[in-house]
């Protein structure tokens, strides 16, 4: 029987199937944050349980976590309470916390990979949407609510309904000046912001196989702003290298052995799926976001969609609205529109590569005055090794805000928030009204057209600078 | 959870699509540790002109009084975005208890039944039926056998819903009632998970 990736890791973790219900999935790795933990231990407390295996647990502190004078207490009331809490709860439950301080603490979905605790063929889960990062090292990795972080807690299970399969190739060779950002960002352009609702993705093909481990991170962490899931790329020797030598990976024997079984991790030949796109990466260019959801993006040369032209009434009333928001207008070009913030970081593109893009444009360069970059590396370790490459340096003399470690301005639950009508070229995830602070304009980038932006203060195609 | 058989009531349109869950419940209020209280925060910035609830805008949907009752009926594509379960606990403490869309985001769906809120999911025909409706129209929706209806029409539609997930509404019985009961095939399970690896 042909089997794809996703159902031979799915049936390895099959507890049972319900008749008529959801199969009962097996959890290899929870991760945890301060955010949508506290109701689960508070349920699991009430219930008179304890953890089912705590091992399995790993928390962190990213969410709503100041990014500067992290040594200080709290400032806010609230964030502070919410960040004591989860102190307090994994000391009480025997928990793994990486908390503020601590060397390895940093964004959930950056620090589970740097530390080698995310591997091939896992079931992993984690109360939030981007939990689809991890899958792209070949694991079925997806986010989940906090009714069923409390259900993991108590019993290392969840309930899940089989989803449906959808297979993404990317043929071709990137184009120069474009970067996995640029790939995600055009797919979703192209299937929308609910276009995989229902689907686990796997993403192949040869424009695939030549990232690094960071660029499909970044890639299958978006899969969710299409509607999946989540999202996953079969393992090979890229995979292996990434993980090998790191703290929490497999050694010796148990290196050798684990290799064998992470090699059989791929969908076999004419296996089949529910729905396959083809996606052609030579037609990628450098990609925007105009609007209020992921979905509504174009090439940095494109044009902003007149409405008249859309026939779907309820998509022209959307886009309708979020022009109205965005401030911008039908049919015009963004190229070259002022904006008035950078933000570089969260979960999608806050890495060493991401950062290391960006230090390769702004090298020598000094941010234009009318702008406001933050620079906030997805964990300690990147922060240290940015550090170490002297990219603070480059950074520093660019005039950017380099902060520490956090979720940050990409959701702005703490005080990093961008001001109400201003726009800010973001290489986070989301778009959504209101979503980097009230009022505020979110345009989608990679870490390269952001760079660009930094430095001239306008929408620009990095290509541009890059001759 | 509270078991939820049948619902009649008036409903409150909001006829915009990919309504995400930002929307719903800004993230700024996320800072509780507590499932209470999150009603008074839902829509929050559709529903305030100022930040301080002082000022709310005349014109959206929760601030005209005309408009009430339990269900909730959205555009396609409802409650995308991020895993916050506050955004189901953010509408069931405002009061609803069914949401009707023509399509719901996945995470959304799943937090909302773990919670006993129902999402009905119709036909994008239907939708436009109830969204063109009066304001005094009411719904009733059936979760045993799984119809919503137009009252004053008496159109039906049959909506989707899984055996155990129905089992588990009708009984006000979640998922951990139920995990905890199979612990033995889980260790049982374990073991033979340890000995393949």
């Amino acid at each position: 029987m042909k089997k794809t990736l996703f159902e031979k890791i799915w049936e390895k973790h099959l507890v049972k199937s319900i008749p008529g219900g959801p199969d009962v999935i097996y959890i290899d790795r929870h991760f945890i944050h301060e955010v949508t933990s506290p109701q689960a231990f508070a349920g699991i407390e009430k219930r008179g349980l304890k953890l089912f295996r705590p091992e399995k647990v790993v928390a962190t502190a990213d969410h709503n976590v100041p990014t500067i004078n992290q040594h200080l207490p709290i400032k806010d009331y609230l964030s502070r309470m919410q960040v004591d809490q989860l102190i307090e709860n994994c000391k009480k439950h025997h928990v793994e916390l990486y908390g503020l301080g601590h060397p390895y603490q940093g964004i959930v979905h950056v620090i589970g990979p740097e530390l080698g605790i995310t591997q091939p063929g896992m079931a992993i889960v984690c109360g939030d949407s981007h939990t689809s990062t991890h899958g792209a090292f070949g694991s079925i990795a997806f986010g989940i609510g906090t009714s069923e972080v409390e259900m993991v807690l108590a019993t290392q299970c969840m309930l899940q309904s089989k989803p449906k399969l959808m297979r993404i190739n990317v043929s071709g060779t990137l184009n120069k000046g474009v970067v996995s950002k640029d790939i995600i960002l055009y797919i979703i352009s192209k299937i929308s912001a609910s276009g995989a609702t229902g689907y686990f993705v796997e993403y192949a093909g040869p424009a695939i196989r030549s990232l690094s481990m960071e660029a499909r991170m970044t890639i299958c962490n978006m899969s969710i702003e299409m509607g999946a899931r989540g999202g996953m790329i079969a393992p090979d020797e890229t995979t292996f290298d990434y993980i090998k030598g790191r703290q929490f990976a497999p050694e010796g024997d148990d290196w050798e052995k684990k290799l064998q079984q992470w090699k059989q991790l791929y969908s076999d030949e004419d296996a089949s799926f529910d729905l396959e796109i083809n996606i052609d990466a030579n037609e990628i260019e450098p990609m925007i976001t105009y609007g209020t959801n992921p979905g509504l993006g174009i090439s940095i040369n494109g044009f902003v969609p007149v409405s008249e032209s859309i026939t779907d009434e309820g998509e022209r009333k959307n886009i309708i609205k979020a022009l109205e928001y965005m401030g911008l207008r039908p049919g015009q070009s963004l190229k070259g529109m002022p904006i008035q913030n950078v933000f570089i970081g969260s979960c999608t593109n806050s890495r060493i590569e991401d950062l290391r893009l960006v230090a390769s444009v702004i090298k020598g360069r000094k941010k234009n005055e009318n702008v406001k970059v933050m620079i906030v590396p997805g964990s300690q370790q990147v922060a240290a090794q940015i550090v170490a490459e002297g990219l603070d340096v480059i950074f520093n003399e660019a005039g950017f805000d380099i902060r520490q470690a956090g979720c940050s301005a990409c959701l702005g639950m703490n005080e990093d928030k961008i001001p109400a009508g201003e726009y800010c070229i973001s290489t986070s995830n989301r778009n959504f009204e209101g979503r980097q602070g009230a009022g505020a304009r979110t345009l989608l980038a990679s870490p390269l057209t952001a760079a660009a932006a930094a430095i001239t203060g306008v929408i620009t195609d990095v290509r541009e600078l890059l001759n | 959870m509270q078991p939820l058989k049948n619902i009649h009531s008036t409903f409150v349109p909001l006829p915009l699509e990919n309504i995400d869950t930002d929307q719903i419940i800004p993230a700024r209020f996320l800072k509780a540790t507590t499932r209470e209280g999150f009603g008074k925060n839902l829509f929050r910035d559709w529903r305030y002109i100022d930040n301080d609830e002082t000022r709310p805008k005349p014109d959206f949907i929760l601030n005209r009084p005309q408009y009430k009752g339990t269900i909730l009926v959205a555009g396609k594509n409802f409650g995308c975005g991020s895993s916050r379960e506050h955004a189901a606990w953010s509408i069931i403490d405002y009061g609803f208890n069914v949401v009707v869309s023509s399509f719901f985001a996945d995470i959304f769906k799943n937090n909302a039944l773990n919670n006993g809120l129902l999402p009905v999911q119709v036909t994008d025909d239907f939708l436009q039926r109830i969204f063109a409706l009066d304001k005094t129209s009411t719904l009733t929706v059936d979760v045993d056998k799984q119809i919503i209806m137009i009252d004053e029409t008496g159109e039906k539609e049959t909506f989707d819903i899984n055996n155990y997930k129905k089992t588990c509404l009708l009984n006000g019985f979640d998922d951990i009632d139920y995990l905890i009961n199979i612990k033995d095939e889980i260790t049982a399970f374990e073991k033979q998970l340890e000995k393949a690896s």
